[in-house]
């Protein structure tokens, strides 16, 4: 008797699959998604592979920081003290609490990407827990998959609106959501901003990864599957809206919080220096009394002058931070303030996790599918082996990235692994569907699917818009690339406590270039090869005939 | 005889303004943020709070060097401002009324500070003495890093999971393997074709009456 292929429970666990997978960090914070093209795509498979090299090591720092939550007070509240224990920590002193522990007690960041220290054994322990969860989420296949995305699709959604709620009572939160919602005309007129605005749609959906392929062979030939595809669209859209009136609030409620610490230290700097009465300067007399104490003691007040920072709202409003600066610096910053901050911190960072899951298990289920479905393989070893052997790869190659330079490389991975190869990736999907294999032959499938055939909105879309867009959006990149001449990356410099811009070195470089020449060569590699096999077979049947 | 009382009192009057003054040799500021502390609990500062502060300078002094010749009017207030910070200094009767040294001053408010404090219901940060650093004190910190006992459970509870999962995984693949075998036998005792794949049970159970085999043949094939 023939095994059947296993299949989703219900059609909704298929839907969750698809939410979890895609409704994750990128929402949070862009990032890119691998995919495979099912039945033999080795593009798909190399940057799937590059991805889930490097994407495990967010969810190792979303485990540290889960499990440092339960103390009192927050090791990233207060500084640490220095040795004789008459102040605090130098570098702390030099940039915030927060920032000190993401790149000193987290990272341990080293000051370029050349000084490569050693491997940080708390973060190892970290990414091997991460690894762990991974392998114990895909062991079973489809079986323990689907169930685990219940979890990993519904309860970031309980956790962000628990925190909506908790964001819009947050003194200063409104100023946030003021910022989100006014437009910026000058920014909205520059280019870049839309680009950037497609750009995240385009990877937050994962799509040209082959995890949504992956997913989606797994369900019964008769699902609807353009209700699907609306739906998952829509789901992920919203989650993101939702996800930054979220953001926007604790940015506010932080934003404001830094911004009355500036003011009240201005205030009694001033109130030291001239012996002021306590009460007499407050924020809204600032600048009057400054104007008046610079009228009335005029040296002693040009003394204190550099001292006297300029506090502004909009600056502290300004500050966007994008990627790990955001999940793990900022929100952390804005939960320490905030009451039982251990409660929010456990719940973000569980969040976080969840999403950070979801997403991995498309990485390897794009990974794995291909490995499960060649014959091959299967036939020698049992699935929970294969599954054993790709985690642990991955995760022995993910110890690069718990090293003291590994934040450097992460970056590289981050930014060059996926961004070019997935827009060809997607490119060629959608031209090898619609002119190769024919609009017509597709229509006619999706009929015998979903008893329609699909209007002509999707087929425009399919055929122009979509290969325009992703055409632009290729050619806008490469000559981004290309114009801005060597590539740098933003070093931390302990000295200074900020971050300092730093040209890669030559094997960085090298590096950069495999990566995006290893992901996007194939697809022409794999055309070549195939080309040659068929004219080699046909060479074989006429020399049989 | 009139004239030299007149001049030892001008002297004994001056001599304590001349030893406190801003800035001057063995004097320290003290600054009280009275109102950040307490908010509407505040107090005001007057002459009794001056009294109190004189007699807990003296307290730490006597604490201190343990002779008991410091006396309240040994400490000398001034230059007091709305901020409320003034100046300070400690006399030494004992020495023809000349300042204490500093750093003596320094060391026994250093040892009484938390005292001090408590007096006034303030904090190391609130009630500062502007040259005398106070040692913070470190954050507690338990023998195992918390985060490590976390870990560990967690660690625990997926590894447990994994085991689990792997041997059921082994059991049912067993038990696949007996299955079959089982009824491999059972097919070679009833001596029907096995080519159809027809489990024998269901031709076993039916008897003679109805073949199973061709009932279940005829759906195979395709509708002509």
């Amino acid at each position: 008797m023939e095994k059947s292929r296993p299949l989703w429970d219900n059609p909704l666990q298929f839907v969750f699959a698809c939410i979890s997978y895609a409704v994750g960090l990128g929402n949070v914070w862009r990032f890119p998604y691998l995919c495979q093209m099912y039945g033999g795509g080795v593009a798909s498979v190399v940057v799937s592979f590059f991805l889930s090299m490097y994407y495990n090591v967010i969810n190792a720092w979303a485990f540290w920081y889960l499990f440092h939550s339960f103390q009192d007070p927050l090791p990233w509240a207060t500084c640490p003290l220095n040795s004789n224990r008459t102040g605090y920590e130098e570098e702390c002193e030099k940039t915030s609490s927060t920032q000190y522990f993401w790149y000193r007690q987290t990272l341990n960041i080293s000051p370029a990407l050349e000084a490569s220290g050693s491997v940080q054994w708390e973060q190892a322990l970290c990414l091997t827990l991460a690894w762990l969860v991974v392998y114990l989420c895909i062991l079973r296949g489809t079986e323990s998959t689907g169930k685990v995305v219940y979890v990993t699709a519904s309860l970031p959604y309980c956790v962000l609106i628990i925190y909506l709620i908790r964001g819009l009572t947050l003194h200063g939160a409104v100023n946030g959501l003021i910022y989100m919602f006014t437009p910026k005309l000058e920014q909205l007129s520059n280019p870049k901003a839309w680009i950037s605005a497609a750009t995240q749609i385009f990877f937050s959906l994962g799509l040209g990864f082959g995890s949504l392929i992956a997913f989606a062979s797994y369900n019964e030939s008769s699902t609807n599957c353009e209700r699907h595809a609306v739906i998952v669209s829509l789901i992920n859209s919203t989650t993101s809206i939702f996800a930054s009136i979220v953001t926007f609030s604790i940015y506010g409620f932080k934003a404001t919080f830094n911004y009355e610490t500036c003011l009240s230290k201005v205030i009694l700097l001033l109130m030291d220096a001239f012996d002021l009465e306590e009460g007499s300067v407050t924020a809204d007399n600032l600048s009057q009394m400054k104007a008046f104490l610079m009228a009335t003691h005029p040296q002693q007040y040009a003394q204190l002058a550099p001292q006297l920072k300029n506090c502004s709202l909009e600056a502290e409003l300004d500050t966007a931070v994008q990627g790990t600066g955001l999940a793990f610096i900022v929100y952390s910053e804005a939960i320490k303030n905030m009451e039982v901050p251990q409660l929010y911190s456990v719940l973000y960072f569980f969040m976080l996790l969840m999403l950070g899951i979801g997403s991995m298990l498309g990485n390897t289920a794009a990974i794995l599918t291909p490995l499960t479905d060649s014959k091959f393989i299967t036939s020698r070893f049992p699935k929970e082996v294969i599954s054993g052997a790709v985690c642990l790869i991955n995760c022995v190659i993910g110890l690069i990235f718990t090293m003291e330079a590994g934040n450097y490389w992460f970056d590289i991975f981050n930014d060059y692994a996926a961004t070019l190869s997935l827009l060809l990736i997607v490119l060629v999907e959608t031209i090898a569907v619609c002119y190769i294999y024919g609009i017509r032959r597709f229509e006619k499938d999706l009929h015998t699917m979903i008893g329609r055939k699909p209007n002509w909105y999707w087929k425009i879309m399919w055929a122009f818009a979509s290969p325009l867009l992703i055409i632009s959006l290729f050619i806008f990149y490469l000559t981004d690339y290309i114009l801005t001449g060597t590539l740098q990356y933003q070093a931390w410099d302990a000295t200074q406590g900020q971050l300092v811009t730093k040209d890669y070195p030559g094997y960085a470089l090298a590096v950069i270039g495999l990566l995006v020449a290893a992901s996007t060569m194939c697809i022409p590699l794999g055309a070549l090869v195939t080309f040659i096999r068929k004219r080699l077979k046909r060479e074989r049947v006429s020399t049989v005939a | 005889m009139f004239r030299l009382l007149l001049l030892a009192a001008s002297l004994a009057a001056a001599a304590p303004a001349q030893l406190c003054k801003p800035d001057a040799q063995n004097a320290f500021k003290v600054r009280l943020s009275i109102k950040t502390a307490l908010g509407e609990n505040a107090y005001a500062w007057d002459a009794h709070e001056e009294y109190l502060f004189k007699a807990m300078v003296a307290f730490a002094m006597r604490r201190y060097s343990s002779k008991s010749s410091t006396q309240i009017a040994n400490v000398l207030l001034c230059n007091v401002t709305d901020r409320v910070s003034f100046w300070f200094v400690v006399t030494d009767s004992s020495r023809n009324l000349t300042a204490v040294p500093g750093r003596e001053v320094e060391a026994a408010i250093r040892m009484s500070r938390h005292r001090i404090n408590s007096a006034f219901l303030l904090s190391d940060r609130t009630l500062q003495f502007l040259k005398i650093t106070s040692t913070l004190s470190p954050p507690v910190e338990p023998s195992t890093p918390v985060w490590l006992i976390v870990f560990g459970v967690v660690l625990c509870l997926i590894v447990a999971g994994i085991v689990f999962l792997i041997v059921g995984g082994i059991r049912q693949h067993k038990k696949r393997n007996k299955e079959p075998r089982q009824a491999e036998a059972v097919e070679e005792k009833a001596e029907v074709a096995m080519e159809n794949g027809i489990p024998c049970e269901t031709l076993e159970v039916k008897g003679g009456r109805l073949n199973g085999g061709f009932a279940a043949e005829e759906e195979r094939f395709t509708p002509l």
